[in-house]
């Protein structure tokens, strides 16, 4: 069941449909997505929190060497803050959560289609999609914008604790200058990013799973595809929002 | 039931850490949320004209070292200009009372800092006192302007000349 890549697509698109008529009943079973906001957010969080340490001792040690040759360390905290919660924030967590909750999304949901545990719901006249996918998918999909807040704030230390504790940058002008220029609009630009993010990872991974081959190789080839797709798509939905938030 | 109770206690503590998390962007980072109101030390305050882009929370310092910080920046209606609280460590008591202040920038694009200037008063200043003597933040355009006016006007007419022309034309902004 080779796909050309436009019926892929329109597959998607009516899956996608589908899906959102099934995520109202499912939310009306909340354990079940309590259970999936679990799998895809709580068991993700050390994997977020070491990466966005990381990531905010970077920007703070690399935004510091930029800075110094201006003479603006101090501008160091706006750098980092505008940076992580514009972009390194939603777009590195949407990466890791590809490869850390949609890829076991994807394989779980396969190998029940591969076990024919969907088949036998089907035939139970019970909706999988109600069932087993649409929880999946609101999990994900509420799981990622706090993911990507405890990124941020993560980040947001990783950087004072580079850049005020190992290199002398004056503390209080890295937070007051950071707390003058960054406004609403930049934080809710990442909370907007991070929902959207999280719609298309979590849509991806299920899909993949569902309509994965019911073969062992089948499966395998579904989480491949939902980590490069998942990846792609993040970066082409973060180049479309971020020039519709600049206006250009 | 035991898994399931830790499992519902787990996504429990995450939503409320991502909330917390969330709580925190949105309220304490835009705005003037964090306050630096550390306690000890002494406050007085200081009038300019021109703050440029000076807050709460910047230095300030002598000789190149950090005494204090800025607690808080607010405006005089009866004179039109800017009053700027300043919060010196406690160990930094002798201050003399004559001393100047001035609004200073930190490298080129930086931000700016309070400045002290000692004075030469055998009295020093204390909780609640007011420097006197204050100098505005430099503002870049009209040194800029000033610049350029002085470089055309030495170009046609001779340096002393210049150098009025730009004092005049600083007048006239």
């Amino acid at each position: 069941m080779m796909l050309t890549p436009l019926q892929r697509i329109g597959r998607v698109g009516v899956f996608f449909g589908r899906l959102l008529m099934q995520c109202g009943p499912a939310l009306l079973r909340p354990r079940a997505v309590v259970h999936q906001i679990f799998n895809a957010g709580a068991r993700s969080l050390i994997i977020i929190m070491l990466c966005g340490l990381f990531v905010g001792m970077v920007l703070g040690l690399q935004g510091f060497d930029l800075l110094q040759r201006f003479g603006s360390e101090d501008a160091l905290g706006v750098a980092a803050a505008l940076g992580l919660l514009k972009e390194l924030g939603p777009v590195v967590t949407a990466l890791l959560f590809a490869g850390r909750a949609g890829t076991s999304l994807t394989s779980e949901i396969g190998l029940m289609r591969a076990t024919d545990q969907l088949t036998a719901m089907e035939i139970m006249a019970v909706d999988p999609l109600r069932h087993v996918v649409a929880p999946r998918f609101l999990g994900g999909l509420i799981a990622m914008p706090l993911l990507v807040a405890i990124f941020n704030l993560v980040g947001l230390f990783g950087a004072q604790l580079i850049g005020v504790q190992l290199m002398g940058v004056d503390p209080g002008a890295f937070w007051s200058q950071m707390q003058a220029a960054v406004e609403l609009d930049d934080v809710a630009e990442g909370i907007v990013k991070s929902l959207c993010f999280g719609v298309a990872c979590s849509l991806i991974a299920v899909f993949e799973g569902y309509n994965s081959e019911p073969t062992a190789a089948g499966v395998g080839l579904a989480t491949t595809r939902t980590v490069v797709i998942s990846s792609v798509l993040t970066l082409l939905i973060d180049y479309m929002l971020t020039a519709a938030f600049l206006g250009r | 039931m035991k898994p399931q109770r830790s499992l519902e206690v787990g996504t429990g503590l995450f939503v409320l850490l991502g909330f917390a998390a969330l709580f925190f962007l949105t309220t304490q980072l835009p705005g003037s949320g964090l306050q630096f109101r550390a306690d000890g030390g002494y406050r007085v305050t200081a009038k300019f004209d021109n703050i440029g882009d000076l807050k709460a929370g910047s230095p300030v310092s002598m000789a190149g070292v950090r005494i204090g910080r800025v607690e808080a920046v607010a405006f005089d209606p009866s004179d039109y200009r800017a009053v700027v609280t300043l919060r010196i460590d406690p160990q930094y008591d002798r201050i003399p009372d004559d001393s100047d202040a001035s609004v200073q920038t930190q490298g080129l694009l930086g931000g700016k800092y309070i400045g002290i200037g000692p004075g030469g008063s055998d009295a020093f200043l204390k909780d609640g006192g007011q420097i006197e003597f204050t100098q505005s933040a430099i503002v870049l355009e009209s040194l800029v302007n000033k610049f350029f006016a002085n470089f055309a006007s030495k170009g046609s007419e001779g340096a002393a000349d210049g150098a009025a022309a730009g004092s005049g034309s600083e007048e006239g902004k």
